[in-house]
């Protein structure tokens, strides 16, 4: 019974981690680059959750209140996603010409570094780092089973809108080959920036619901959820979307159990080893497709 | 092509800008240049008796650094109305330490090196504190924390000192109330495992309590980075204890106080130490019924500290926590030694702190004993309609 409790806490904790790891796979799988500034725009999210929420009106129609909050937070966090990628990203590929090499490689992934430590302190500068209590709105009982459907729901959404829609079809063609995929008249730029958005809007309706049913809100929340969506995205193998759902339920229910034992501070501990060992056994992740690595 | 690589350069120079900016303004007051003073003695010809305060004033912790900041500022204002200490007014230099051991260590080395202070206010959370009573006792700097309640904390040097109770006191206040007034024989213990103040305190709970005939049936603890607390509610649900004594700060506890209500555990099963005061008032609507040791309690009708409840909420608006309290008997000890110092130097006025005695303060009398400690009162609390409730007291043994 208690192995199933921490069990059922684990599958709904690790629901919300795969929201975020989604982004990082997503982009991962187009773009080859590995997007830190992701746990900001995590981060970002809730804060403009908090502040649309309260800013509908939260005492007149709390659900209203909730819901138009939640869904105007991702949209705002889509276009921050889409920002960072056009004013980071986008001129690192443009200078590079498409062509392959070293470079194309390390510069975005500094720069997504630099844009990670931007954005968090631009966080501290514009909302201060005090702790913010996210205004109570779902009954605290039900809380975990709600974030946990919305999670899944979201995610069978997505896998219809990857493998189901034009859209889709065409974010799989650029992860594949990106000149080919212009060649056949694909606006790659725009399925890139769509790509950044489909992903940011995830990770702040993971944010969100995050503080609905656990955390509060300030500067630095993206960074312990942001590694261990960063894991749960690489021991999925990372490009995968089941790979990231896998890997990001895998991780809360590691966690949970870890908190039955006497260790509950080795949680860190048993999620790297767990990733040390995965990657040993499997490069490309549990789920990861190898050889598909294009050069 | 450069026409957006301009726009993006123009860009980051502005936050550039905005950076810098806000650092001047946030830390200039304390660069202005000071006396021709060497290492820790101050200039000869000082106008006005320049301390320094460490707090954590933004992070994890920033109500625990404001709230203090807002006792320290109250009673600098009345002194200096009254013409201040010897003539000369004291001015507090306030730094943030972000909540962060490592910064408090940077900030108070800063304090004293750049600023020359002639003595130290600083931090609530014990962790921080000891790193930065080290290097106030290595640069032999007289450094008083106001609410630090971890043993530890004094222990550094001869130099470090405090103005509120010790862990182990209330530690055991803690497992007393619970056991001998609650009459709770089956306790819990929720602590954070790599914070100083929460094990002390869990340690201190776990003997006396099996001490009094009490059981302790089950243990859990966190780290600090923790958020989610549903499975360690539910594993200590699962052991029926009749109290849970939870240590823990009170960015902690709300959460905790959240999620045990999801699971059904209900919010007057807690007991809880001083490092629950700092909980924002929507917080505080899980908690009802809870009760917690602590420094001080707003609603003690005598007249000192009425009085300075109505003075603190004409300046503030709000009523003052315990760590208000504190920091403002922190300040006015510090004024009172520095009355009866000697001489006019850190030295003389550490040995002026140290002969401390009946200090009249907010928080009762403050008398300083050998080990650098205050002998002070525990007052229990309860919440109640989202308010701290005055239960009772222990004398201070």
């Amino acid at each position: 019974m208690k192995i199933l409790n921490a069990i059922i806490a684990g599958v709904a904790q690790g629901s919300m981690i795969a929201l975020v790891s989604l982004g990082y796979t997503m982009v991962y799988g187009i773009l080859k680059l590995i997007n830190f500034a992701h746990s900001e725009v995590f981060m970002m999210g809730a804060f403009f959750g908090l502040f649309l929420t309260v800013g509908f009106g939260l005492d007149t129609s709390p659900m209203f209140a909730g819901v138009a909050g939640t869904l105007a937070a991702m949209v705002l966090a889509g276009l921050l996603g889409a920002l960072v990628e056009k004013v980071a990203y986008a001129p690192l590929r443009a200078r590079s010409g498409g062509r392959s090499n070293t470079n194309t490689r390390i510069t975005p992934l500094v720069t997504a570094l630099g844009m990670s430590v931007l954005l968090q302190n631009l966080a501290q500068l514009l909302f201060t780092a005090r702790y913010r209590s996210y205004p109570q709105l779902l009954p605290i009982e039900n809380a975990r089973t709600i974030v946990f459907v919305v999670a899944v729901v979201v995610m069978i959404a997505l896998q219809f809108l990857v493998y189901g829609t034009w859209f889709g079809k065409a974010m799989r063609a650029v992860s594949v080959n990106v000149e080919a995929a212009r060649l056949m008249g694909i606006r790659t730029g725009r399925v890139i920036s769509m790509t950044f958005v489909t992903g940011s809007m995830l990770a702040a309706l993971g944010g969100i619901l995050y503080c609905l049913s656990q955390s509060q809100v300030y500067p630095t929340m993206g960074v312990v959820i942001g590694t261990r969506s960063f894991v749960a995205a690489v021991i999925g193998g990372i490009g995968s979307i089941p790979g990231a759902v896998l890997g990001g339920v895998l991780i809360g229910v590691i966690g949970e159990l870890t908190k039955l034992t006497p260790y509950s501070g080795l949680q860190d501990v048993i999620i790297f080893t767990v990733l040390i060992v995965v990657l040993l056994v499997r490069p490309s992740g549990l789920l990861g497709k190898a050889g598909i690595e294009k050069v | 092509m450069i026409g957006r690589r301009r726009w993006i350069s123009a860009l980051v120079g502005a936050f550039a800008t905005m950076t810098a900016l806000g650092c001047s303004s946030g830390g200039g007051s304390g660069a202005a240049a000071s006396g021709t003073g060497t290492g820790a003695a101050p200039a000869v010809e000082m106008k006005e008796w320049k301390v320094g305060a460490y707090l954590s004033l933004s992070g994890g912790d920033a109500e625990f650094g404001i709230q203090t900041r807002e006792g320290i500022e109250l009673f600098v204002e009345e002194l200096n109305a009254k013409g201040g200490v010897k003539g000369k007014p004291m001015k507090v230099l306030f730094e943030d330490d972000k909540s962060n051991p490592q910064e408090a260590n940077n900030k108070v080395l800063q304090l004293i090196d750049r600023d020359k202070v002639i003595a130290i206010l600083g931090e609530v959370a014990s962790s921080r504190s000891k790193p930065g009573g080290i290097v106030a006792n290595k640069k032999k700097v007289p450094m008083i924390t106001p609410s630090s309640t971890n043993a530890d904390v004094t222990k550094v040097g001869p130099f470090v000192f405090r103005v509120c109770f010790v862990d182990d006191f209330q530690g055991q206040a803690g497992a007393q109330f619970a056991v001998t007034k609650l009459g709770k024989k089956k306790a819990a213990i929720l602590y954070a495992s790599d914070d100083l103040y929460s094990s002390g305190l869990a340690k201190e709970f776990r003997e006396e309590a099996k001490k009094l005939g009490a059981e302790v049936v089950i243990e859990k603890s966190f780290l600090q980075t923790e958020t989610n607390f549903t499975t360690y509610v539910n594993e200590i649900k699962d052991s029926k204890p009749d109290v849970i004594y939870a240590p823990v700060y009170y960015r902690h506890m709300a959460p905790i106080a959240k999620q045990a209500k999801a699971a059904g555990v209900s919010a007057d099963m807690f007991v809880g130490g001083d490092g629950w005061d700092g909980m924002a008032p929507e917080d505080r609507v899980n908690m009802e019924g809870a009760y917690q040791t602590t420094h001080y309690a707003s609603d003690d009708p005598s007249e000192r500290v009425q009085d300075f409840v109505k003075r603190y909420k004409a300046k503030f608006s709000r009523e003052p926590s315990a760590l208000a309290a504190n920091g403002y008997d922190a300040a006015g000890v510090l004024a009172d030694a520095i009355k009866r110092a000697k001489a006019d130097t850190p030295e003389g006025i550490r040995d002026a702190i140290a002969e401390t005695k009946d200090y009249p303060g907010v928080t009762g009398n403050t008398t300083i004993d050998p080990d650098r400690n205050a002998k002070k009162q525990i007052v229990i609390v309860q919440f109640k309609d989202g308010n701290h409730k005055f239960h009772s007291t222990v004398a201070p043994k």
